[in-house]
């Protein structure tokens, strides 16, 4: 019974990460539609924004220790943060521990720039071509964009911890007598793409721009013969995409550590996800992530491999083929969407 | 309107001549002429530095080519002359190979088969190279050393741990100087046991490819001698980001030993979830819960950061051994590069200095001559002791060193600390033992290429 709803939540984590993906891949579908293969690429960028930030805070000035000798026998070269020098140890060091959370107030603008010249500079050039047109373009940007990250960063992945007060576990079961060590970082995990998903709609669902987008949405061209320029917002949806997108990896760094391959890692399944919840439905598109977290982690325990081995690397795909041969148009997908 | 007077007897004939012409340079410069694959024939000699340059072991492989520079411009009688000045065999004089100047190329194995196999192909027909070097992983060493047996030059093999390059898949044209899986298990099962007891339970966790395998059938094999229980052996996927759904069973599985059978970005991330699952953490069976990662290297533990304090592993070399051979290597690459060498590093840098040299006292560069020069060689000075370069499987028998990661490092490469040098006579096997292929594993005959 632990075991069993270990893995509900690790399969709720999971399809967090998938869910944040995917929304913002339906997002920019609904409303641009373009099939973003870049959107990886931005996961991968907002984990990156939490490393820079973290090396940045630790940027330090070099004082020589002759007392010590480093691996050529020459006095130690004693690396102090200026963080540390200018707040004081304590106050230094805490601000440096906390650098992940902190990370996301440098991650909103980036990522909004990042989407905002992606768009414009780009894929804006690209609405009137081909799906396939739109894949290859968008697949390239992304293998640039990592080739850059790993010119900066190199190809190691890079510890980035969490704040020392949200490492370790907490008993998730405690009150009714489990047995549910679960580490503090997921939980938190799972509450900020919660919050973040429930932000989105609610954007969405309660703002007059949210109404204006989901009228575009469902039809674009009545809305600009009202007057509205809804370009301009489905831009401002890309930002936001992106934006979403890099959330989700900056709150991912912690969980494992960022690599420049870690958006690719991501991108295929989470357009499973998308095609599995339905194109074009943001529901669709958080349901389906979850639901596959979920099954993907079932899938990896010993019991399902055991008896089915290699059913942990087939799972998704295996649902996605199903859903598709009943439910053509996903689980949420509505009609005319990506139909001639 | 034009008039041509070609006739089909005329266009055989100027064809016939002109395609004489165009090969006649390579009828006479080529293998026909040549007693071995790409003789060189000038005042230079060259070789081929295949290593990954793109992909996730990418700095892994910046640090073998690092040292394969060095170990060229050693060979070439500039810098500071590095192992040359410690190694027991004096036949190279920094004069380069049998006086030729070396140059060399470098090829991208992507850590890809595939890939690695093309890329060793264009550097031996278009470069010349007369020897393949590096590589880190054993998948590309095993494709690779196919290559070398069927072109007719040597390989020698850099990172590559898994049992089968010098056992069902040996070839008389490769050769490993790195160490193996079976050599992991057999020189941490004694340190295991003083560390952590006989009656243990253990629950592997494997990469799902063949050095995955091999490793886990040693260490189980190795273990399972002290005594331990093998709980369980799972199998994932290589592409595998997040092992939280692996992980979790663990916690009630009643095992009290975690053994990670993973390299690079997997055994950073599987480190990474098992201690945020607070498994260094836990008590079980009235032990302290303990994670083991047989084969370590200095990028892994940089990345695994924090989570590997107290974890034990085993390693090929390590900077901080302090024989004469190790503190001129480190001095000569840490002076050119400003950081210690990795393991990867140091095994790619002896392999060209021992192809060399055995160049030397073969006074050829014919890849038969040379593999007979390697084979039963003994030396030392190279940073790893004495050393058996063996003859019936081409692997290195030396010093295993178990490590530990460092519990309060001093800076950014103290992240391991030694805790045993086990000797090489712990670690050598039969070369038909079972894991290694048997009585049916053979090296064949070299191939000269001729």
């Amino acid at each position: 019974m632990d075991a069993l709803i270990l893995q509900i939540l690790n399969g709720l984590d999971k399809g967090s990460a998938y869910a944040l993906i995917a929304l913002g891949l339906t997002l920019i579908f609904g409303t641009l539609g373009v099939v973003n293969f870049a959107h990886g690429a931005l996961f991968m960028i907002g984990a990156f924004c939490a490393v820079s930030l973290s090396k940045l805070l630790k940027f330090s000035y070099v004082t020589i220790d002759e007392t010590q000798k480093d691996f050529l026998g020459n006095p130690l070269k004693v690396e102090t943060p200026y963080v540390e020098s200018w707040f004081g140890p304590e106050l230094g060091a805490s601000i440096i521990d906390w650098s992940v959370p902190l990370s996301i107030l440098l991650a909103i603008p980036v990522m909004i720039l990042v989407g905002l010249i992606m768009e414009r500079g780009l894929i804006k050039h690209f609405y009137k071509r081909e799906h396939a047109d739109q894949i290859l373009v968008t697949f390239g940007l992304a293998i640039v964009l990592q080739e850059i990250v790993k010119y900066y960063f190199g190809a190691n992945p890079i510890q980035t911890p969490p704040p020392d007060a949200l490492m370790g576990v907490s008993n998730l079961g405690a009150w009714f007598g489990l047995d549910l060590p679960y580490p503090n970082w997921r939980i938190v995990y799972f509450c900020f793409a919660a919050l973040v998903i429930a932000g989105v709609f609610s954007f969405l669902q309660f703002t007059t721009f949210g109404m204006v987008v989901r009228a575009g949405m469902a039809d674009r061209e009545t809305v600009g013969l009202l007057g509205i320029d809804i370009d301009k917002r489905f831009t401002v949806m890309f930002a936001i995409a992106a934006c979403v997108a890099g959330l989700a990896g900056v709150m991912y760094a912690p969980i494992n550590p960022p690599n420049y391959h870690m958006g690719m890692d991501f991108l295929v399944l989470s357009f499973v996800v998308v095609v599995v919840g339905g194109m074009g439905s943001l529901p669709g598109a958080v349901l389906a992530g979850f639901m596959l977290g979920i099954l993907e982690s079932f899938a990896s325990t010993t019991w399902a491999t055991t008896t089915l081995p290699g059913i942990n690397q087939i799972i998704i795909y295996l649902v996605a083929i199903i859903v598709l041969l009943t439910r053509p148009r996903g689980l949420m997908g509505r009609k005319g969407v990506m139909e001639e | 309107m034009s008039k041509t007077n070609y006739t089909r007897r005329g266009v055989l004939k100027t064809g016939a001549v002109a395609g004489a012409g165009v090969a006649l340079p390579t009828i006479f410069t080529a293998q026909s002429a040549a007693a071995y694959t790409n003789e060189p024939t000038g005042s230079t000699v060259t070789l081929g530095f295949n290593v990954p340059q793109t992909g996730p072991y990418a700095d892994e492989g910046n640090d073998e080519l690092l040292a394969q520079q060095l170990a060229v411009e050693h060979l070439n009688g500039m810098g500071d002359g590095g192992c040359l000045n410690t190694f027991s065999s004096k036949a190279l004089k920094g004069n380069g190979i049998l006086g030729k100047k070396v140059e060399f190329v470098t090829g991208d194995t992507q850590t890809k088969s595939d890939a690695a196999r093309a890329s060793a192909k264009s550097m031996i027909e278009k470069d010349g190279a007369v020897m393949i070097n590096g590589g880190s992983s054993s998948g590309v060493a095993v494709a690779v050393q196919g290559l070398c047996q069927e072109a007719g030059v040597i390989f020698m093999a850099g990172l590559t741990h898994a049992n089968d390059t010098t056992g069902k898949d040996r070839k008389a044209n490769g050769f490993r100087h790195f160490f193996n899986a079976y050599m992991s298990g057999a020189a941490l099962a004694p340190v295991l046991a003083k560390e952590m007891g006989n009656d243990r339970n253990a629950y592997h966790l494997t990469a799902d490819y063949n050095w995955g395998w091999t490793q886990e059938e040693s260490i189980v094999a190795s273990t399972e001698a002290l005594g331990w229980n093998t709980v369980n052996t799972v199998k994932t996927p290589l592409a595998s980001t997040d092992f939280s759904s692996y992980i979790a069973p663990i916690l009630n599985s009643g095992a009290d030993t975690l053994v990670l059978n993973h390299y690079g970005g997997n055994m950073i991330n599987s480190l990474t979830n098992a201690v945020q699952f607070g498994l260094l953490d836990k008590v079980v069976n009235g032990k302290d819960f303990k994670i083991v990662v047989p084969l370590y290297s200095e990028l892994m533990a940089a990345g695994a950061g924090e989570n590997i304090k107290g974890v034990l592993g085993s390693m090929n070399y390590n900077w901080q051994l302090q024989n004469e051979g190790s503190k001129q290597f480190v001095k000569s690459f840490g002076e050119k590069y400003g950081k210690p060498p990795s393991n990867s590093a140091q095994t790619c840098y002896a392999q060209v200095l021992l192809y060399a040299d055995a160049c030397e006292r073969a006074g050829t560069f014919d890849p038969c001559g040379v593999a007979a020069a390697l084979e039963n060689f003994e030396f030392d000075g190279l940073g790893n002791g004495k050393t058996l370069y063996r003859a019936d499987d081409h692997q290195c028998f030396k010093d295993v060193l178990v490590v530990r990661g460092a519990q309060n490092p001093t800076n950014a490469y103290d992240t391991l600390e030694i805790v045993e040098v086990t000797p090489a006579d712990q670690v050598t096997y039969a070369p038909n033992h079972p894991m290694f292929g048997g009585d049916e594993a053979t090296l064949g005959t070299c191939n000269s290429g001729a």
